[in-house]
Protein backbone atom coordinates (compact mmCIF):
# COMPACT_ATOMS: atom_id res chain seq x y z
CA UNK A 1 0.00 0.00 0.00
CA UNK A 2 2.32 2.72 1.22
CA UNK A 3 5.73 2.30 0.81
CA UNK A 4 8.29 4.79 2.22
CA UNK A 5 12.29 4.42 1.09
CA UNK A 6 14.84 6.05 2.49
CA UNK A 7 13.00 9.05 3.28
CA UNK A 8 14.78 12.08 4.69
CA UNK A 9 13.93 15.54 5.35
CA UNK A 10 16.30 18.18 5.99
CA UNK A 11 15.32 21.70 7.04
CA UNK A 12 17.08 24.87 6.00
CA UNK A 13 19.94 22.59 4.80
CA UNK A 14 23.36 24.59 4.30
CA UNK A 15 22.81 27.36 7.10
CA UNK A 16 22.91 27.43 10.96
CA UNK A 17 19.49 26.39 11.56
CA UNK A 18 19.70 23.16 9.67
CA UNK A 19 17.50 20.50 11.25
CA UNK A 20 17.47 17.13 10.28
CA UNK A 21 13.39 16.12 10.77
CA UNK A 22 13.30 12.51 9.38
CA UNK A 23 16.78 10.64 8.99
CA UNK A 24 16.83 7.37 6.48
CA UNK A 25 12.98 6.62 7.18
CA UNK A 26 11.70 3.16 6.03
CA UNK A 27 8.05 2.29 6.78
CA UNK A 28 5.38 -0.18 4.79
CA UNK A 29 2.00 0.08 5.77
CA UNK A 30 -0.22 -2.68 3.99
CA UNK A 31 -4.04 -2.60 3.64
CA UNK A 32 -6.17 -2.69 6.05
CA UNK A 33 -3.65 -1.52 8.31
CA UNK A 34 -4.31 1.19 11.24
CA UNK A 35 -0.87 2.46 12.92
CA UNK A 36 -0.80 4.62 15.48
CA UNK A 37 1.89 6.90 15.47
CA UNK A 38 3.56 8.52 18.54
CA UNK A 39 6.36 10.73 19.83
CA UNK A 40 7.24 13.79 21.93
CA UNK A 41 7.26 16.96 20.04
CA UNK A 42 9.69 17.46 17.37
CA UNK A 43 10.29 13.56 17.07
CA UNK A 44 9.40 14.10 13.34
CA UNK A 45 5.47 12.39 13.12
CA UNK A 46 4.05 15.52 12.08
CA UNK A 47 6.88 16.21 9.23
CA UNK A 48 6.59 12.37 8.34
CA UNK A 49 2.49 13.15 7.56
CA UNK A 50 3.53 16.30 5.39
CA UNK A 51 5.87 14.19 3.14
CA UNK A 52 3.58 11.30 3.03
CA UNK A 53 0.39 13.81 1.89
CA UNK A 54 3.23 16.34 -0.17
CA UNK A 55 2.76 19.81 1.89
CA UNK A 56 6.63 19.72 1.50
CA UNK A 57 9.30 17.58 -0.48
CA UNK A 58 11.39 15.02 0.39
CA UNK A 59 15.34 16.06 0.77
CA UNK A 60 15.87 12.39 -0.56
CA UNK A 61 14.13 8.97 -0.84
CA UNK A 62 10.81 7.73 -2.33
CA UNK A 63 7.42 7.49 -1.41
CA UNK A 64 5.21 4.68 -3.17
CA UNK A 65 1.31 4.36 -2.38
CA UNK A 66 -0.03 1.17 -4.54
CA UNK A 67 2.56 0.89 -6.44
CA UNK A 68 2.88 4.17 -7.92
CA UNK A 69 6.01 6.61 -7.02
CA UNK A 70 4.12 9.87 -5.34
CA UNK A 71 7.84 11.15 -4.77
CA UNK A 72 7.41 14.38 -7.06
CA UNK A 73 2.88 14.90 -7.27
CA UNK A 74 2.04 17.64 -5.83
CA UNK A 75 -0.17 17.96 -2.76
CA UNK A 76 -3.92 18.24 -4.60
CA UNK A 77 -2.62 15.41 -6.90
CA UNK A 78 -2.13 12.86 -3.64
CA UNK A 79 -5.23 13.89 -2.19
CA UNK A 80 -6.99 11.73 -4.81
CA UNK A 81 -6.04 9.00 -2.87
CA UNK A 82 -5.03 10.48 0.14
CA UNK A 83 -7.10 11.90 2.79
CA UNK A 84 -5.79 14.03 5.67
CA UNK A 85 -7.60 15.75 8.68
CA UNK A 86 -6.14 18.57 10.49
CA UNK A 87 -5.38 19.06 14.23
CA UNK A 88 -7.06 22.32 13.47
CA UNK A 89 -11.04 21.71 13.03
CA UNK A 90 -11.70 24.67 10.68
CA UNK A 91 -8.45 23.67 8.07
CA UNK A 92 -11.06 20.64 6.87
CA UNK A 93 -14.35 22.49 5.97
CA UNK A 94 -15.16 25.50 3.81
CA UNK A 95 -16.53 28.23 7.23
CA UNK A 96 -18.52 30.84 4.71
CA UNK A 97 -20.29 27.67 2.72
CA UNK A 98 -23.02 25.56 4.20
CA UNK A 99 -22.97 22.33 5.05
CA UNK A 100 -24.35 20.53 2.06
CA UNK A 101 -22.22 23.08 -0.39
CA UNK A 102 -19.07 21.60 1.74
CA UNK A 103 -20.41 17.54 1.21
CA UNK A 104 -20.89 18.89 -2.34
CA UNK A 105 -17.44 19.72 -2.64
CA UNK A 106 -16.20 16.79 -1.30
CA UNK A 107 -18.45 14.54 -2.93
CA UNK A 108 -16.15 13.80 -6.17
CA UNK A 109 -12.28 14.60 -6.44
CA UNK A 110 -10.49 16.86 -8.52
CA UNK A 111 -11.16 19.97 -10.59
CA UNK A 112 -15.10 20.85 -10.55
CA UNK A 113 -17.24 21.44 -13.66
CA UNK A 114 -19.96 24.02 -14.06
CA UNK A 115 -22.56 21.83 -13.24
CA UNK A 116 -25.35 21.87 -10.96
CA UNK A 117 -24.19 18.50 -8.87
CA UNK A 118 -26.38 19.09 -5.63
CA UNK A 119 -29.28 17.69 -6.58
CA UNK A 120 -32.48 16.40 -4.75
CA UNK A 121 -31.02 12.86 -4.76
CA UNK A 122 -27.60 13.94 -3.61
CA UNK A 123 -29.41 15.87 -0.45
CA UNK A 124 -30.92 12.77 0.41
CA UNK A 125 -27.71 11.14 0.35
CA UNK A 126 -26.45 13.53 2.68
CA UNK A 127 -28.81 14.23 4.77
CA UNK A 128 -28.36 9.79 5.49
CA UNK A 129 -24.81 10.43 5.95
CA UNK A 130 -25.50 13.48 7.75
CA UNK A 131 -27.55 11.41 10.80
CA UNK A 132 -25.20 9.68 11.85
CA UNK A 133 -23.10 13.33 13.36
CA UNK A 134 -26.62 15.05 14.19
CA UNK A 135 -26.19 17.56 11.63
CA UNK A 136 -29.16 16.43 9.08
CA UNK A 137 -31.54 19.38 10.06
CA UNK A 138 -28.84 21.91 9.46
CA UNK A 139 -27.36 21.15 5.90
CA UNK A 140 -28.39 24.96 4.89
CA UNK A 141 -26.76 26.86 7.73
CA UNK A 142 -22.96 27.60 7.60
CA UNK A 143 -20.19 25.57 8.93
CA UNK A 144 -18.77 28.76 10.61
CA UNK A 145 -21.59 28.10 13.07
CA UNK A 146 -20.72 24.62 14.14
CA UNK A 147 -18.47 23.77 17.15
CA UNK A 148 -15.18 22.19 16.91
CA UNK A 149 -16.22 18.62 17.57
CA UNK A 150 -18.76 18.92 14.90
CA UNK A 151 -16.98 20.77 12.11
CA UNK A 152 -13.96 17.86 13.21
CA UNK A 153 -17.13 15.29 12.83
CA UNK A 154 -18.06 17.10 8.97
CA UNK A 155 -14.55 16.85 8.09
CA UNK A 156 -14.35 13.18 8.89
CA UNK A 157 -17.74 12.39 7.65
CA UNK A 158 -16.35 14.67 3.83
CA UNK A 159 -12.72 12.61 4.40
CA UNK A 160 -14.36 9.31 4.34
CA UNK A 161 -16.89 10.54 1.60
CA UNK A 162 -14.37 9.64 -0.98
CA UNK A 163 -13.23 6.22 -0.11
CA UNK A 164 -9.24 6.92 0.03
CA UNK A 165 -6.50 4.64 -0.28
CA UNK A 166 -5.02 6.45 3.12
CA UNK A 167 -6.23 8.52 5.84
CA UNK A 168 -3.72 10.94 7.93
CA UNK A 169 -5.25 11.70 10.99
CA UNK A 170 -2.70 13.86 12.41
CA UNK A 171 -3.79 14.52 16.13
CA UNK A 172 -7.15 15.01 14.90
CA UNK A 173 -9.22 15.12 18.55
CA UNK A 174 -6.41 17.11 19.98
CA UNK A 175 -8.13 20.31 19.92
CA UNK A 176 -11.20 19.41 21.67
CA UNK A 177 -13.02 18.68 24.77
CA UNK A 178 -12.76 15.64 26.21
CA UNK A 179 -16.20 14.71 25.33
CA UNK A 180 -16.20 16.24 21.92
CA UNK A 181 -12.47 14.55 21.12
CA UNK A 182 -14.56 10.92 22.35
CA UNK A 183 -17.71 11.37 20.26
CA UNK A 184 -15.04 12.60 16.96
CA UNK A 185 -12.69 9.15 18.12
CA UNK A 186 -15.52 6.87 17.85
CA UNK A 187 -16.76 8.46 14.47
CA UNK A 188 -13.64 7.62 13.41
CA UNK A 189 -13.26 3.78 14.16
CA UNK A 190 -16.36 3.44 13.09
CA UNK A 191 -15.11 4.70 9.41
CA UNK A 192 -12.42 3.09 9.28
CA UNK A 193 -14.11 0.25 10.47
CA UNK A 194 -16.67 0.71 7.77
CA UNK A 195 -15.09 1.54 5.21
CA UNK A 196 -12.44 -0.81 5.54
CA UNK A 197 -9.80 1.74 5.27
CA UNK A 198 -6.56 1.94 5.74
CA UNK A 199 -4.96 4.46 7.92
CA UNK A 200 -2.34 6.13 9.91
CA UNK A 201 -3.18 8.24 13.51
CA UNK A 202 -0.91 10.80 15.10
CA UNK A 203 -1.78 10.33 18.56
CA UNK A 204 -0.45 11.84 21.98
CA UNK A 205 -2.37 9.45 24.22
CA UNK A 206 -0.62 6.48 24.53
CA UNK A 207 -3.45 4.80 25.87
CA UNK A 208 -5.65 4.64 23.31
CA UNK A 209 -2.48 4.20 20.49
CA UNK A 210 -2.06 1.23 22.66
CA UNK A 211 -5.92 -0.22 22.33
CA UNK A 212 -6.80 0.88 18.89
CA UNK A 213 -5.30 -0.12 15.96
CA UNK A 214 -3.16 -3.33 14.73
CA UNK A 215 -0.01 -1.40 14.77
CA UNK A 216 2.37 0.99 16.78
CA UNK A 217 5.39 2.89 15.92
CA UNK A 218 7.02 5.20 18.16
CA UNK A 219 9.12 7.55 16.65
CA UNK A 220 12.11 9.97 18.01
CA UNK A 221 14.55 12.80 16.90
CA UNK A 222 13.73 11.99 13.15
CA UNK A 223 13.90 7.85 13.68
CA UNK A 224 11.09 5.30 14.19
CA UNK A 225 12.60 4.06 16.86
CA UNK A 226 9.80 1.17 17.81
CA UNK A 227 7.21 -0.38 15.52
CA UNK A 228 5.13 -3.28 17.22
CA UNK A 229 2.55 -5.10 15.40
CA UNK A 230 0.47 -8.10 15.64
CA UNK A 231 -0.58 -10.30 18.56
CA UNK A 232 3.08 -8.59 20.31
CA UNK A 233 0.56 -5.11 19.84
CA UNK A 234 -2.60 -6.98 21.39
CA UNK A 235 -0.42 -7.64 24.56
CA UNK A 236 1.17 -4.49 24.80
CA UNK A 237 0.50 -1.72 28.27
CA UNK A 238 1.91 1.53 28.84
CA UNK A 239 3.93 0.54 31.24
CA UNK A 240 5.68 -1.52 28.58
CA UNK A 241 5.69 1.06 26.16
CA UNK A 242 7.57 2.71 28.71
CA UNK A 243 9.72 0.57 29.55
CA UNK A 244 10.99 -0.25 26.23
CA UNK A 245 11.51 3.76 25.31
CA UNK A 246 13.89 4.14 28.23
CA UNK A 247 15.74 1.07 27.00
CA UNK A 248 15.93 1.97 23.46
CA UNK A 249 17.14 5.52 25.08
CA UNK A 250 18.91 4.36 28.16
CA UNK A 251 19.34 7.29 30.54
CA UNK A 252 16.91 8.98 32.47
CA UNK A 253 13.74 10.38 30.83
CA UNK A 254 11.39 11.37 33.40
CA UNK A 255 10.94 14.51 31.79
CA UNK A 256 9.84 13.27 28.21
CA UNK A 257 7.65 10.77 30.09
CA UNK A 258 5.70 14.10 30.98
CA UNK A 259 5.55 14.88 27.28
CA UNK A 260 3.31 11.78 27.01
CA UNK A 261 -0.01 11.34 28.38
CA UNK A 262 -1.27 7.88 29.62
CA UNK B 1 -30.46 63.25 -14.53
CA UNK B 2 -31.95 60.49 -12.22
CA UNK B 3 -31.77 58.13 -15.41
CA UNK B 4 -28.15 59.26 -16.06
CA UNK B 5 -27.28 58.70 -12.37
CA UNK B 6 -28.13 55.07 -12.49
CA UNK B 7 -27.21 54.30 -15.85
CA UNK B 8 -23.81 55.25 -13.99
CA UNK B 9 -24.36 53.10 -11.30
CA UNK B 10 -25.34 50.32 -13.51
CA UNK B 11 -22.06 50.87 -15.53
CA UNK B 12 -19.92 50.96 -12.33
CA UNK B 13 -22.30 47.95 -10.46
CA UNK B 14 -20.60 45.61 -13.55
CA UNK B 15 -16.92 46.55 -12.29
CA UNK B 16 -17.99 46.46 -8.74
CA UNK B 17 -18.51 42.90 -9.15
CA UNK B 18 -15.56 42.38 -10.88
CA UNK B 19 -14.04 43.49 -7.53
CA UNK B 20 -16.42 41.34 -5.31
CA UNK B 21 -15.36 38.23 -7.17
CA UNK B 22 -11.36 38.96 -6.07
CA UNK B 23 -11.65 40.56 -2.91
CA UNK B 24 -14.68 39.33 -1.10
CA UNK B 25 -15.18 35.45 -2.80
CA UNK B 26 -11.77 35.19 -3.70
CA UNK B 27 -10.13 36.78 -1.09
CA UNK B 28 -7.57 38.12 -2.62
CA UNK B 29 -6.61 42.21 -2.64
CA UNK B 30 -6.15 42.22 -6.37
CA UNK B 31 -5.15 45.84 -8.06
CA UNK B 32 -5.11 44.52 -11.74
CA UNK B 33 -8.42 46.68 -11.91
CA UNK B 34 -6.93 50.40 -12.35
CA UNK B 35 -5.23 49.01 -15.61
CA UNK B 36 -7.85 46.44 -16.70
CA UNK B 37 -10.84 48.95 -16.64
CA UNK B 38 -9.00 51.71 -19.23
CA UNK B 39 -7.87 48.17 -21.21
CA UNK B 40 -11.60 47.29 -21.69
CA UNK B 41 -12.73 50.55 -22.27
CA UNK B 42 -9.33 51.23 -24.94
CA UNK B 43 -10.32 47.96 -26.56
CA UNK B 44 -14.33 48.45 -26.94
CA UNK B 45 -13.22 51.46 -28.55
CA UNK B 46 -10.56 50.89 -30.84
CA UNK B 47 -12.80 48.35 -31.94
CA UNK B 48 -16.04 50.06 -32.85
CA UNK B 49 -13.59 53.28 -34.32
CA UNK B 50 -12.68 50.42 -36.57
CA UNK B 51 -15.51 49.29 -37.67
CA UNK B 52 -15.82 46.04 -35.71
CA UNK B 53 -18.89 46.37 -34.21
CA UNK B 54 -20.39 46.71 -30.82
CA UNK B 55 -20.88 43.21 -29.71
CA UNK B 56 -17.16 42.83 -31.14
CA UNK B 57 -16.27 44.89 -29.17
CA UNK B 58 -17.80 44.21 -26.06
CA UNK B 59 -16.48 40.72 -25.97
CA UNK B 60 -13.25 41.44 -27.01
CA UNK B 61 -13.06 43.80 -24.33
CA UNK B 62 -14.13 40.94 -21.65
CA UNK B 63 -11.49 38.63 -22.94
CA UNK B 64 -9.00 40.81 -22.99
CA UNK B 65 -10.08 41.54 -19.23
CA UNK B 66 -9.93 37.82 -18.71
CA UNK B 67 -6.04 38.32 -20.20
CA UNK B 68 -5.47 40.69 -18.00
CA UNK B 69 -6.42 38.59 -14.87
CA UNK B 70 -4.66 35.79 -16.12
CA UNK B 71 -1.31 37.53 -16.12
CA UNK B 72 -1.67 38.67 -12.78
CA UNK B 73 -2.89 35.19 -11.43
CA UNK B 74 0.11 33.55 -13.28
CA UNK B 75 2.81 35.74 -11.95
CA UNK B 76 1.41 35.20 -8.31
CA UNK B 77 0.93 31.38 -9.09
CA UNK B 78 4.61 30.98 -10.33
CA UNK B 79 6.49 33.69 -8.80
CA UNK B 80 4.86 33.17 -5.39
CA UNK B 81 4.63 37.37 -5.24
CA UNK B 82 1.76 38.27 -3.40
CA UNK B 83 -1.70 39.19 -5.36
CA UNK B 84 -1.02 42.77 -4.11
CA UNK B 85 2.35 43.14 -5.78
CA UNK B 86 1.09 40.99 -8.96
CA UNK B 87 -1.54 43.16 -9.60
CA UNK B 88 0.58 46.29 -9.26
CA UNK B 89 3.02 44.82 -11.88
CA UNK B 90 -0.13 44.14 -14.69
CA UNK B 91 -1.71 47.15 -13.95
CA UNK B 92 1.80 49.67 -14.23
CA UNK B 93 2.48 47.39 -17.20
CA UNK B 94 -1.48 48.00 -18.44
CA UNK B 95 -0.50 51.62 -18.83
CA UNK B 96 1.89 51.51 -21.40
CA UNK B 97 -0.50 48.80 -23.34
CA UNK B 98 -3.24 50.97 -22.71
CA UNK B 99 -1.80 53.45 -24.61
CA UNK B 100 -0.79 51.05 -27.48
CA UNK B 101 -4.03 50.11 -28.06
CA UNK B 102 -5.12 53.61 -28.20
CA UNK B 103 -2.84 54.05 -31.06
CA UNK B 104 -0.22 56.15 -28.47
CA UNK B 105 -2.83 58.58 -27.85
CA UNK B 106 -4.10 59.72 -24.26
CA UNK B 107 -7.51 59.79 -25.00
CA UNK B 108 -9.61 58.49 -28.29
CA UNK B 109 -13.39 59.34 -29.18
CA UNK B 110 -16.42 58.07 -30.03
CA UNK B 111 -17.68 60.37 -32.58
CA UNK B 112 -19.95 60.05 -35.34
CA UNK B 113 -20.09 56.17 -34.96
CA UNK B 114 -22.51 53.56 -33.82
CA UNK B 115 -22.25 52.57 -29.85
CA UNK B 116 -24.61 51.55 -27.62
CA UNK B 117 -25.89 54.12 -26.32
CA UNK B 118 -27.13 55.91 -29.53
CA UNK B 119 -28.46 52.46 -30.46
CA UNK B 120 -30.63 52.04 -27.49
CA UNK B 121 -33.33 54.56 -28.15
CA UNK B 122 -33.75 52.56 -31.44
CA UNK B 123 -34.92 49.76 -29.33
CA UNK B 124 -37.11 51.32 -27.08
CA UNK B 125 -38.71 53.78 -29.36
CA UNK B 126 -41.48 53.84 -26.58
CA UNK B 127 -39.08 56.20 -24.06
CA UNK B 128 -37.01 59.27 -24.04
CA UNK B 129 -33.43 58.63 -25.28
CA UNK B 130 -32.49 58.76 -21.43
CA UNK B 131 -35.10 56.38 -19.98
CA UNK B 132 -33.78 54.00 -23.31
CA UNK B 133 -30.21 54.24 -21.94
CA UNK B 134 -31.14 53.33 -18.50
CA UNK B 135 -33.29 50.25 -19.96
CA UNK B 136 -30.86 48.74 -22.03
CA UNK B 137 -28.06 49.28 -19.44
CA UNK B 138 -30.65 47.79 -17.22
CA UNK B 139 -30.71 44.44 -19.00
CA UNK B 140 -27.56 44.27 -20.10
CA UNK B 141 -26.48 44.29 -16.20
CA UNK B 142 -29.15 42.25 -15.04
CA UNK B 143 -27.91 39.57 -18.02
CA UNK B 144 -24.39 40.05 -16.52
CA UNK B 145 -25.20 39.31 -12.68
CA UNK B 146 -27.80 36.20 -13.56
CA UNK B 147 -24.78 34.90 -15.63
CA UNK B 148 -22.82 35.51 -12.92
CA UNK B 149 -25.54 33.83 -9.79
CA UNK B 150 -25.40 31.11 -11.99
CA UNK B 151 -21.69 30.46 -12.49
CA UNK B 152 -21.01 30.64 -8.89
CA UNK B 153 -23.62 28.16 -7.69
CA UNK B 154 -22.07 25.72 -10.04
CA UNK B 155 -19.97 23.21 -8.27
CA UNK B 156 -16.62 25.41 -10.17
CA UNK B 157 -18.13 28.07 -8.07
CA UNK B 158 -18.38 26.83 -4.92
CA UNK B 159 -15.13 25.66 -5.36
CA UNK B 160 -13.75 29.09 -6.22
CA UNK B 161 -15.69 30.43 -2.88
CA UNK B 162 -14.31 27.46 -0.73
CA UNK B 163 -10.93 28.47 -1.84
CA UNK B 164 -11.51 32.50 -0.91
CA UNK B 165 -12.29 31.03 2.87
CA UNK B 166 -9.41 28.24 2.98
CA UNK B 167 -7.54 27.04 0.75
CA UNK B 168 -6.76 24.14 2.21
CA UNK B 169 -10.31 22.65 1.71
CA UNK B 170 -9.60 22.78 -2.38
CA UNK B 171 -6.41 20.79 -1.67
CA UNK B 172 -7.79 18.11 0.05
CA UNK B 173 -10.71 17.45 -2.39
CA UNK B 174 -7.58 17.09 -4.93
CA UNK B 175 -8.09 20.42 -6.81
CA UNK B 176 -5.47 22.66 -7.69
CA UNK B 177 -6.02 26.24 -6.04
CA UNK B 178 -3.25 28.30 -8.81
CA UNK B 179 -5.85 27.01 -11.69
CA UNK B 180 -9.06 28.16 -9.34
CA UNK B 181 -7.14 31.48 -9.18
CA UNK B 182 -6.53 31.69 -13.03
CA UNK B 183 -10.41 31.48 -13.02
CA UNK B 184 -11.40 33.53 -10.45
CA UNK B 185 -9.42 36.47 -11.37
CA UNK B 186 -9.62 36.15 -14.85
CA UNK B 187 -13.68 36.62 -14.51
CA UNK B 188 -12.93 39.55 -12.26
CA UNK B 189 -11.18 41.65 -14.75
CA UNK B 190 -13.40 40.20 -17.67
CA UNK B 191 -16.37 42.22 -15.77
CA UNK B 192 -13.88 45.06 -15.31
CA UNK B 193 -13.07 45.27 -18.75
CA UNK B 194 -16.02 44.76 -20.05
CA UNK B 195 -17.74 47.75 -17.53
CA UNK B 196 -14.77 49.41 -19.11
CA UNK B 197 -16.27 48.93 -22.53
CA UNK B 198 -19.26 50.15 -21.66
CA UNK B 199 -18.65 53.06 -19.97
CA UNK B 200 -16.30 54.20 -22.64
CA UNK B 201 -19.13 54.24 -25.18
CA UNK B 202 -21.40 55.72 -22.48
CA UNK B 203 -19.17 58.50 -21.99
CA UNK B 204 -18.18 59.11 -25.56
CA UNK B 205 -14.49 58.42 -25.60
CA UNK B 206 -11.71 56.23 -23.86
CA UNK B 207 -8.47 57.14 -21.51
CA UNK B 208 -5.47 55.86 -20.48
CA UNK B 209 -6.37 57.49 -17.24
CA UNK B 210 -9.63 55.79 -17.01
CA UNK B 211 -8.68 53.56 -14.56
CA UNK B 212 -7.30 55.61 -11.35
CA UNK B 213 -8.55 54.95 -8.19
CA UNK B 214 -11.33 52.47 -9.60
CA UNK B 215 -10.53 49.49 -7.34
CA UNK B 216 -11.19 51.75 -4.36
CA UNK B 217 -13.91 53.01 -5.96
CA UNK B 218 -15.13 49.66 -6.66
CA UNK B 219 -14.24 48.47 -2.62
CA UNK B 220 -16.57 51.36 -1.80
CA UNK B 221 -19.70 50.15 -3.53
CA UNK B 222 -19.01 46.64 -2.17
CA UNK B 223 -19.05 47.80 1.42
CA UNK B 224 -21.82 50.25 0.93
CA UNK B 225 -23.73 47.43 -0.69
CA UNK B 226 -22.95 45.20 2.61
CA UNK B 227 -24.43 47.82 5.09
CA UNK B 228 -27.72 47.15 3.24
CA UNK B 229 -28.37 43.58 4.20
CA UNK B 230 -25.95 40.33 5.35
CA UNK B 231 -26.64 37.36 3.38
CA UNK B 232 -24.61 34.28 2.21
CA UNK B 233 -26.62 33.78 -0.97
CA UNK B 234 -24.62 34.65 -3.97
CA UNK B 235 -28.43 36.17 -5.74
CA UNK B 236 -28.32 39.00 -3.08
CA UNK B 237 -24.93 39.33 -2.49
CA UNK B 238 -24.35 40.31 -5.94
CA UNK B 239 -27.43 42.53 -6.10
CA UNK B 240 -26.72 44.14 -2.98
CA UNK B 241 -23.13 45.03 -4.81
CA UNK B 242 -25.06 46.48 -7.77
CA UNK B 243 -27.37 48.98 -5.22
CA UNK B 244 -23.85 49.92 -3.78
CA UNK B 245 -22.38 51.02 -6.89
CA UNK B 246 -25.55 52.91 -7.62
CA UNK B 247 -25.83 54.43 -4.11
CA UNK B 248 -21.78 55.60 -4.69
CA UNK B 249 -22.51 56.89 -7.95
CA UNK B 250 -25.44 59.15 -5.65
CA UNK B 251 -23.04 60.26 -3.20
CA UNK B 252 -20.72 61.35 -5.83
CA UNK B 253 -23.37 63.23 -8.00
CA UNK B 254 -24.52 64.68 -4.57
CA UNK B 255 -21.05 65.91 -3.84
CA UNK B 256 -20.70 67.29 -7.25
CA UNK B 257 -23.35 68.86 -7.09
CA UNK B 258 -24.02 70.29 -3.53
CA UNK B 259 -19.97 69.93 -2.53
CA UNK B 260 -19.89 73.26 -3.11
CA UNK B 261 -22.02 74.23 -0.10
CA UNK B 262 -19.25 72.67 2.29
CA UNK B 263 -16.51 73.45 0.09
CA UNK B 264 -16.20 70.26 -1.76
CA UNK B 265 -14.66 70.08 -5.27
CA UNK B 266 -14.60 67.13 -7.44
CA UNK B 267 -10.80 67.30 -6.15
CA UNK B 268 -11.42 65.80 -3.02
CA UNK B 269 -13.51 62.74 -4.28
CA UNK B 270 -10.32 60.17 -4.20
CA UNK B 271 -9.95 61.69 -0.54
CA UNK B 272 -13.48 60.96 0.74
CA UNK B 273 -13.98 57.80 -1.34
CA UNK B 274 -10.82 56.79 0.66
CA UNK B 275 -12.63 57.74 3.97
CA UNK B 276 -15.70 55.91 3.30
CA UNK B 277 -14.30 52.83 2.77
CA UNK B 278 -11.87 53.33 6.21
CA UNK B 279 -15.57 54.19 7.92
CA UNK B 280 -17.04 50.99 6.54
CA UNK B 281 -14.09 49.29 7.52
CA UNK B 282 -14.42 50.30 11.13
CA UNK B 283 -18.49 49.91 11.16
CA UNK B 284 -18.01 46.70 9.86
CA UNK B 285 -15.64 45.47 12.20
CA UNK B 286 -17.39 46.98 15.20
CA UNK B 287 -20.18 45.09 14.24
CA UNK B 288 -18.74 41.75 13.57
CA UNK B 289 -17.36 42.16 17.36
CA UNK B 290 -20.41 43.23 18.77
CA UNK B 291 -21.76 39.75 16.61
CA UNK B 292 -19.35 37.73 18.23
CA UNK B 293 -19.87 38.85 21.53
CA UNK B 294 -23.63 38.16 21.03
CA UNK B 295 -22.95 34.81 19.70
CA UNK B 296 -20.73 33.69 22.67
CA UNK B 297 -23.00 35.21 25.08
CA UNK B 298 -25.71 32.58 23.47
CA UNK B 299 -23.43 29.79 23.67
CA UNK B 300 -22.74 30.70 27.32
CA UNK B 301 -26.34 30.79 28.01
CA UNK B 302 -27.35 27.69 26.22
CA UNK B 303 -24.80 25.72 28.14
CA UNK B 304 -25.29 26.80 31.26
CA UNK B 305 -28.41 25.77 30.79
CA UNK B 306 -28.06 22.51 29.07
CA UNK B 307 -25.88 22.33 32.33
CA UNK B 308 -28.89 23.10 34.68
CA UNK B 309 -31.20 20.37 32.63
CA UNK B 310 -28.68 17.66 33.12
CA UNK B 311 -28.19 18.12 37.09
CA UNK B 312 -31.85 18.71 36.95
CA UNK B 313 -32.58 14.99 35.05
Amino acid sequence: MLDIQHVTKVFFPGTVNEKVALENINLRVDDGDVVCVIGSNGSGKSTLFNMIAGTFPVTSGKILLNGTDITAAPEYRRAFHIGRIFQDPTKGTSANMSIEDNMNLAYTKGMKGIRFGLTAERRKEFRRLLEPIGLENRMQDNVGLLSGGQRQALTLLMTTLSHPSLMLLDEHTAALDPRNAEIVMDLTKRYIEDGQLTAMMVTHNMQFAIDYGNRLIMMDEGHIILDIKGEEKQKLTVQALVDKFREIKKEDFTSDEGLLTR
Amino acid sequence: MIEGILVEGLIFAIMALGILISYRILDMADLTCDGSVATGAAVATMCIVNGLGITVGLVMSFLVGVLCGLVTATIHNKLKLPVLLAGILTMTMLYSVNLRILGNKANVSLVRVDTLYRLFPSWFPFASSDVASLLGTLLFVVAVTVLMDLFFRSDMGMAIGAMGGNEQVIISQGMNPATLKLIGLGLSNGFIALSGGLLAQYQGFADANLGQGMVVQGLAAVMIGEFLFSSNRISLITLRCIFGAIIYKGLMFLGRKYGYLIGITPNDFKLLTGILVIISLTIAKTRSMASDKGARKKAIERTMRNMKEEGNA
